[in-house]
């Protein structure tokens, strides 16, 4: 990637040796970060290395213990977001902070509202919003509510909200995680329109794909400590990947030739509504045999949600068949589904996944509480309940170790979904169907995961794998299922998918 | 190791806060003390004296039975999820369930009689509940709302059952008959004399003891229990895992009211023995969510909190002989629930608790780390 908007004459940011300890933990142990004007600085690091307190440090939110921050070239001290503002700093955060019932325009300038006497000045405050957005590129509807807008145009006005606050150097916190394949294309183009501008960006992921395609330069901390500041052309994925981790990564999902089995799950004619009464699965047939993984490829909003939805009997449809080993499954209550042979690692693993409130060893047993050896006459067996969990968390190695009665959300991401996995292939259901498995996970829980999953398939399990990560489903998969309008519009090898073809594929073309 | 600690942590700083709270209330009453020129140690002496004494503690524990009721009742309801502020409603529905069984049944045996009675009120304290729980379930109407407006109605109803002819004192007081000697709980004459108790001490206490057992165990030990925290804690995971969610919803909310009704069944076989033309709302019920607050609603914990309320509601009777207002009491109780909720706010925002975890899992880390194999960190070196 050319550099030239990059001036290496002018650093903007100088974090110096930066030690940042809560008690007698040290979250950030002798950090050094230099971001150039004009340029766009990634900072890579597993979940839990560190990433976030650093940039709550540049925002102002937390004081270093020891060590120097200078804004142009000037050290200065940030007691409150507010002077990190001043100093010219702004923060996209991952979860975004916008006034849902608020317009867009309301939302950039709140808190700086343009006055005419005492009324805002809605007028002026509009044309203020629609410059900025056009000078950077940023299509908006200045407009329209939050509410009724994409994440990705919320994310948009996000970074607005920033620019209109004049800031100079933008810190963007895990930006992609929400967002769909193109919209993170769009947002890559933003960054570089900004960045040409004279911005600065600093860029907060795990995600070494999105680093290649936008960083100039890359710091990575492991554990909380500094390991290296590279230039990004000339490292691989690999590199920043063992890297970030310590150890050697495999990408690859070691995947023997097998012959699939008879069917499992077998979906005819699926009809459904989406929650505003219109018609989003129309037609959907599928089918998934024994030692078999199906990958689901589809952009976000086509009725991936719908159909699993269904088959896990959250949501009922309108008309068609899916049956389990010749049972149906169809229009029944997850109970049923899960007696006759589903099972699932859900979307999002802390509204249906885990009940984080709880313990881990109560998450482990979600479906399983009133069954032998874990309860007798509807009397639980504490004793049963606990070396269960202690079973679990040796074999899949979920951390921290002897974290059975511990809630489950104090554990990381990936040890959270780590729970789920570890139930569900308890389980034992001839179907699993894995959505989206590995999302917000770091490499080495995203390798955990494949290997899983692929060691389930061996095992002679149907697996329906729904996710949006194109990569996930072309290593995984051995036949990939391109979902588009509703209905399953192609259905090819995952041997020989190729990311172009299934990209059209997606976006409605036709094979070639 | 480890868990026990970080258990222990949490379990100390909550206690902590409450104990804080708790100092800060008397704190803030002592202040109101002083700014009406009353004796600060001669109230709180009054106070303490009061409650101290062998009949002020039977006292106490008379005040505190009912208390302890609607506090399980409103704690058990956090636990699974729904706020039970229809106590009050279930409290006053149990009562006069109980007190209608005690008048129209008054020639049954104590041992038959006395069942029946506590039955009776909690069939009606459960349906009370569960009626609030149907509208919710089947029209998802607001059960905060809804329970409001049953407490009015329980109210009403009761002062129509209470006028009732067959009901209605056959004197000149506002008030029903009064129920059965045989549906009394109080403790024999002899005994209350021989220890110098108060008249009205009963042995409804051990009847909320024995509950407060009955509702840990079904919280803790059996899949009821496991059911309802799930559907409480998380109604998506609990759907997705299988368990009937409009199912627990009722059931949680017929044996919160079934408590709550129990409670005013130990209250009108303890103490008055007839039920009042109510002019306004009692409060038992409303006693019972600070109740709940105080005891962190853990049954345990309510009964000590149940004791706590009981003790400033009896003492706080006496503090008008001093010259002190008895309204101290409720600015007392008042500070030590606002301290309370405002401390689960810091624990909320606690960094602290945020760091604590992140430390526990960063060592695990950092022990990993410690054991990789000497050739990743080489690598890092070249890369530099």
């Amino acid at each position: 990637m050319a550099k030239e908007h990059v001036d290496m004459s002018k650093p903007v940011i100088e974090m110096r040796n930066i030690v940042k300890k809560f008690g007698d933990f040290t979250a950030n142990d002798g950090i050094n970060l230099t971001v150039h004007k004009g340029e766009i600085h990634a900072i890579l690091g597993e979940n839990g290395a560190g990433k976030s307190t650093l940039m709550n440090q540049l925002y102002g939110l937390f004081k270093p213990t020891s060590g120097d921050i200078l804004v142009n070239g000037q050290k200065i001290e940030m007691n409150n977001p507010r002077d990190a503002i001043a100093a010219g700093i702004g923060m996209v955060h991952q979860h975004f902070m916008l006034i849902q019932p608020f317009t867009v325009t309301e939302n950039i300038v709140l808190g700086t509202e343009p006055v005419k006497g005492v009324v805002m000045d809605m007028q002026k405050a509009r044309e203020n919003v629609k410059a900025l957005s056009e000078r950077y590129g940023l299509a908006i509807d200045p407009d329209a509510k939050i509410e009724d807008i994409s994440v990705g145009m919320q994310q948009r006005v996000e970074i607005l909200k920033a620019l209109y606050r004049g800031c100079e150097i933008l810190i963007l916190d895990e930006p992609t995680s929400s967002l769909t394949p193109q919209e993170i294309l769009e947002l890559i183009d933003i960054m570089h329109a900004l960045t040409k501008d004279g911005k600065s960006i600093i860029l907060i992921t795990h995600k070494l794909k999105e680093i290649k395609e936008s960083a100039d330069y890359c710091t990575i901390i492991r554990l909380g400590r500094y390991i290296a500041t590279v230039d990004v052309d000339k490292v691989t994925e690999n590199d920043l990947a063992s890297m970030m981790v310590g150890r050697q990564v495999t990408f690859k999902v070691d995947k023997p030739e097998k012959e699939p089995g008879e069917v499992v799950l077998d979906v005819k004619d699926l009809h459904a509504l989406d929650y505003r009464g219109v018609e989003i699965l129309k037609g959907l047939s599928l089918t998934v045999r024994r030692g078999q993984i199906v990958g689901i490829a589809g952009i976000d909003g086509n009725g991936q949600t719908e159909l699993v939805e269904i088959l896990t009997g959250l949501k009922k449809g309108t008309s068609g068949e899916a049956t389990v080993n010749g049972v149906s499954v169809f229009n029944r209550t997850p109970r049923y589904g899960f007696d006759h042979g589903v099972s699932s690692i859900p979307a999002d693993r802390q509204k249906h996944g885990l009940i984080l409130s709880q313990s881990v060893e109560d998450n482990l047993i979600l479906q399983n509480y009133g069954k032998e050896p874990f309860s007798r006459h509807a009397r639980l067996n504490r004793p049963a309940i606990f070396s269960h969990a202690t079973d679990m968390i040796g074999k899949y190695d979920i951390r921290p170790g002897g974290s059975e009665k511990r809630p489950a959300g104090t554990l990381s991401g990936g040890n959270q979904q780590k729970v789920i996995i570890a139930r569900e292939v308890y389980n034992d259901k001839d179907l699993l169907i894995a959505v989206n498995p590995t999302r917000g996970l770091d490499v080495g829980a995203i390798e955990y995961v494949h290997r899983y999953l692929v060691e389930q398939r061996n095992k002679g399990k149907a697996i329906l794998l729904v996710s949006f990560e194109l990569d996930e489903i072309m290593s995984l998969s051995d036949v990939i299922d391109v979902i588009f309008d509703g209905k399953i519009v192609s259905r090819i090898p995952g041997k020989d998918a190729d990311e172009n073809e299934l990209g059209l594929l997606m976006a409605g073309g036709k094979k070639q | 190791m480890k868990k026990k600690s970080v258990i222990e942590i949490i379990a100390s700083t909550r206690f902590l806060h409450i104990l804080l709270s708790i100092i800060l209330g008397f704190v803030i009453g002592a202040g109101f003390l002083a700014v009406m020129g009353i004796s600060v140690s001669e109230a709180y002496g009054k106070l303490i004296s009061s409650i101290t004494s062998v009949k002020g503690f039977s006292y106490v524990i008379v005040y505190a039975t009912a208390y302890i009721m609607t506090g399980l009742s409103v704690a058990f309801s956090f636990k699974t999820g729904v706020f039970n502020i229809g106590a009050e409603g279930q409290f006053v529905m149990g009562s006069m369930g109980a007190a209608v069984v005690g008048i129209l049944l008054k020639d049954l045996p104590k041992p038959v009689l006395i069942p029946l009675c506590f039955l009776a009120a909690m069939i009606a304290g459960a349906i009370w509940g569960m009626i609030v729980g149907f509208l919710k379930t089947k029209w998802g109407i607001n059960e905060v709302l809804a329970m409001i407006m049953f407490n009015w109605i329980a109210f009403y109803l009761s002062n129509y059952i209470a006028g009732i002819p067959a009901i209605h004192n056959d004197g000149t007081a506002e008030a029903t008959k009064t129920i059965s000697q045989n549906a009394r709980t109080l403790l024999s004459q002899e005994l209350r004399t021989k220890f110098d108790l108060a008249p009205t001490a009963n042995w409804g206490i051990l009847v909320a003891i024995f509950f407060m057992f009955v509702i840990w165990y079904i919280i803790e030990k059996t899949t009821l229990g496991y059911e309802l925290k799930a559907v409480g804690a998380n109604r998506n995971a609990a759907e997705y895992g299988g368990i009937g969610v409009n199912k627990s919803i009722l059931t949680a909310l017929a044996i919160s009211g079934a408590l709550a009704g129990l409670g005013g069944a130990l209250q009108v076989m303890g103490m008055g023995g007839r039920i009042s033309i109510f002019t306004g709302q009692e409060g038992f019920g409303f006693a019972g969510i600070v109740v709940a607050l105080i005891g962190c609603s853990n049954p345990f914990g309510v009964l000590v909190a149940g004791l706590f309320y009981g003790a400033l509601t009896y003492g706080g009777s006496k503090l008008n002989l001093v010259g002190a207002p008895t309204q101290l009491t409720s600015v007392i109780i008042g500070t030590v629930v606002f301290f309370i909720a405002i401390s689960v706010i810091f624990e909320r925002l606690g960094g602290g608790v945020r760091a604590r975890k992140n430390i526990e899992g960063r060592k695990e880390r950092e022990k990993e780390a410690a054991s990789l194999p000497a050739g990743s960190e080489k690598k890092e070196d070249e890369a530099k």
